[in-house]
């Protein structure tokens, strides 16, 4: 039996799909930054998807994943960073008490 | 020889000069800026003098001097000077009335706060007059011609914390303004039609017939329109005896002896266009005669000294202006002849005025009288100024005036002659009206009168003496000016066409001219001076036609009602108009564009979820506006 690249897609899309709600409606800060792990990992997942399935098949996809996982990694280290630094200044992980970019 | 011709040039801008200085040091200077504008005057009229002597002694020829200022495609505009005879005369007249003046306002003014700009607007004044004088074409003759209005403007209103000085600067600018355009129009038609600026090439366009007369005629008559604002003429004349809320010696240098000649002077100036066109020149005799009668009796029942002599200005003018359009050499020399002696003689009769409201605090002549023991020079020098100006052999007004008659005489007017005539009455009438009840009777003044300090008595005496003496330059026995104005190049275009020596003095009209003055003085004396004829008696008699007079016909009234009140109402029209429709549009847009920049803000919550649920609601949109608009759409048009 052969998984067509739809079937990829249809996983890909419903994850981002979950990980923008998660975005778009915790209130959580944590969660809402695993929300966008989800979203990038839906992403990952086509680009895999492509480099197999894709018009023009090749190896470079696979590779750029690597090195988007790894700038996650990067990033979640950053935003974690950024969300402990608040914490500690408004004392809460509500993302609707942190309007300050309204200023 | 004719080596001072060159330099003269220099005469504006010595005023000029002493303009700069005392804008730049007033305040160091205080009143000791009259002396740096004396001094620098007094240079202009040495140069002007000197000029003079050359052009009239030594048989200089017409001086005339351009640099080129614009090219605009094929033609060049010039700026430059010239010197002929009539502008030499002026530039005599100008600079030393200047400098009387000048030295009369030491005294008149002093310890007046504002002294110094006093001097600056003189300054200024007298070097755009000269300027004027002294231009060879139109367009700089345009320039100084608004110059001349501007400094008209600001000395009239010089006491502007007056609301009536305030009102009657406006009406003076804006009265004279209307005249301008006339001007304005005239001498941008001459511009088209002959392709210059220049008298020479105009006259030269105009005598060798390449414009149709009716052109000629459109040219001139809005040419005389400029002068007929400037001079005071009816019915532009309104702003003339208003402007007598400036400061006398301004009334004086102004309003009587220079600026208002620059109408008349123009006429002189560009009069082989006049004479080109017949009826020009009768729309000019007319206008003239008109004024001449028409101010006089409105002089007649005044009870501002210096409006009546205000009216007198007018009435004069008048009859200059009708010397000049009636035509031929004899009304050429005779306006221009009248122009130089009313000069010295409304000077000195308003600088008297002007010492007598220095002494007494008021410019009410029913409040004067009695002054001949406090004031004997200022009363015998303005004695000097009422024969003269009334005509009184043998005063210097009775050769012009005389000139004018023969003049009109001569070229068989015998309508304006009669106007002429009943106009000499009225003015021997109210000059010595005026005279009577300032200088004798009794004091009904509250003031103690005394006599001016010397500084002003002295340009008095020195005028004194010119309204004497002045006539003899032309008398009908040795027509120096007469001769010598028609050796010019005007004079013998003039001359060619419509002959040499057609003077007409006829010694009939000269005695009856002086009866008629006589007979108004001796009028004059029984009804203020004996008090054997009562003065109420016309009032009393006939008082629709006393307050006609009193009231200067209602001209202002007539004003206010036909342009003043519906240009004001056109003007709040307008405002409103402007306030509420354009306006209206315009903060319109603003707040509209306000409304949609505050519904944004609120959008701009700093919630960042918001901000994403925004992007995504974008993308949406975006998503379903594509698939509906791209052809053989489909979502994403994959598929086809």
């Amino acid at each position: 039996m052969t998984v067509s690249i739809t079937s990829y897609l249809l996983v890909a899309l419903i994850l981002f799909c979950i990980g923008l709600y998660g975005a778009l409606t915790k209130r959580n800060a944590v969660a809402v930054l695993l929300s966008i792990e989800l979203m990038m990992n839906a992403v990952n997942i086509n680009l895999v998807a492509f480099s197999k399935y894709g018009l023009h098949p090749a190896v470079s996809g696979q590779i750029f994943t690597l090195f988007s996982m790894t700038v996650a990694a990067a990033e979640v280290a950053l935003g974690l960073a950024i969300l402990i630094a608040l914490y500690r200044n408004k004392a809460t992980v509500n993302v609707d008490e942190m309007d300050q970019m309204k200023r | 020889m004719d080596t001072f011709l060159h330099y003269a040039w220099l005469i504006p801008l010595f005023p000029l000069l002493a303009f700069i200085v005392i804008v730049s040091f007033g305040r160091q200077l205080k009143e000791g800026a009259s002396f740096v504008g004396i001094l620098l005057t007094a240079v202009s009229f040495v140069i002007a003098v000197l000029a003079f002597w050359q052009r009239f002694h030594g048989g200089a020829d017409d001086y005339k001097f351009v640099i080129d200022w614009l090219q605009v495609g094929d033609i060049v505009i010039n700026m430059g000077f010239e010197v002929n005879q009539l502008n030499a005369m002026m530039l005599v007249i100008v600079t030393l009335v200047s400098l009387l003046v000048q030295i009369y306002s030491r005294g008149y003014m002093h310890g007046d706060e504002r002294f110094p700009v006093f001097y600056q607007y003189l300054a200024l004044f007298t070097f755009s007059m000269l300027g004027l004088v002294i231009s060879p074409n139109l367009l700089q003759v345009y320039i100084f011609w608004e110059l001349v209005g501007v400094c008209s403007f600001l000395l009239v209103g010089y006491y502007f914390f007056k609301p009536e000085a305030k009102a009657a600067a406006k009406k003076a600018f804006i009265v004279t303004r209307v005249g301008d355009l006339g001007l304005y129009i005239g001498i941008c038609l001459l511009f088209w039609w002959t392709g210059s600026f220049d008298y020479e090439q105009i006259f030269e366009s105009v005598g060798l017939g390449r414009l149709e007369p009716w052109m000629v005629t459109t040219a001139a008559v809005l040419i005389f329109v400029g002068a007929v604002g400037k001079s005071g003429q009816f019915p532009l004349h309104t702003w003339l005896p208003d402007a007598m809320e400036g400061p006398t010696p301004a009334s004086a240098l102004i309003h009587a002896a220079t600026m208002v000649a620059a109408g008349v002077y123009l006429v002189a100036a560009t009069y082989p266009l006049f004479i080109a066109s017949e009826t020009a020149l009768t729309v000019v005799a007319y206008v003239g005669g008109f004024t001449a009668i028409f101010a006089a009796s409105i002089g007649l029942t005044q009870r501002d000294i210096k409006r009546v002599l205000a009216y007198s200005t007018v009435s004069q003018l008048g009859y200059m202006m009708m010397a000049l359009g009636v035509a031929g050499t004899a009304g050429y020399v005779a306006g221009s002849f009248h122009l130089m002696t009313h000069a010295f003689i409304k000077a000195l009769l308003f600088l008297g005025a002007g010492s007598v409201i220095h002494a007494v605090h008021t410019q009410d002549v029913f409040e004067m009288g009695g002054l001949w023991k406090k004031m004997p020079i200022t009363a015998l020098t303005f004695l000097i100024g009422c024969l003269s100006i009334s005509g009184i052999f043998p005063f210097a007004g009775f050769w012009s005036k005389e000139a004018i008659l023969g003049a009109v005489y001569g070229a068989h007017r015998y309508d304006l002659l009669a106007i002429a005539l009943i106009a000499a009455f009225f003015t021997a009438f109210y000059m010595f009206r005026l005279y009577f009840l300032t200088f004798t009777g009794q004091p009904r003044g509250k003031h103690e009168p005394h006599e001016s300090p010397a500084v002003m008595t002295g340009p008095l005496l020195v005028l004194a003496v010119l309204a004497i003496v002045a006539g003899f330059v032309n008398t009908p026995y040795a027509p120096l000016l007469s001769e010598w104005l028609l050796a010019s190049n005007t004079g013998t275009t003039i001359a060619a066409l419509f002959g040499e020596g057609s003077e007409h003095t006829a010694t009939w009209l000269q005695v009856l001219a002086l009866v008629i003055s006589i007979l108004g003085i001796v009028l004059a004396y029984l009804m203020y001076g004996k008090k054997a004829v009562s003065a109420d008696a016309i009032p009393q008699t006939l008082p629709w036609l006393y307050r006609l007079s009193y009231r200067k016909y209602y001209v202002d009234e007539l004003y206010h009602y036909v342009f003043v009140r519906p240009l004001g109402w056109l003007g709040i029209f307008l405002n409103g108009f402007d306030k509420y429709i354009v306006d209206g549009l315009v903060g319109l847009t603003a707040k509209i564009t306000q409304g949609i920049g505050s519904l944004h803000a609120r959008a701009q919550s700093g919630q960042m979820q918001s901000y994403g649920a925004m992007v995504l609601f974008g993308l949406l949109l975006l998503i379903v506006a594509i698939s509906l608009t791209v052809q053989g759409g489909g979502l994403f048009g994959f598929g086809h």
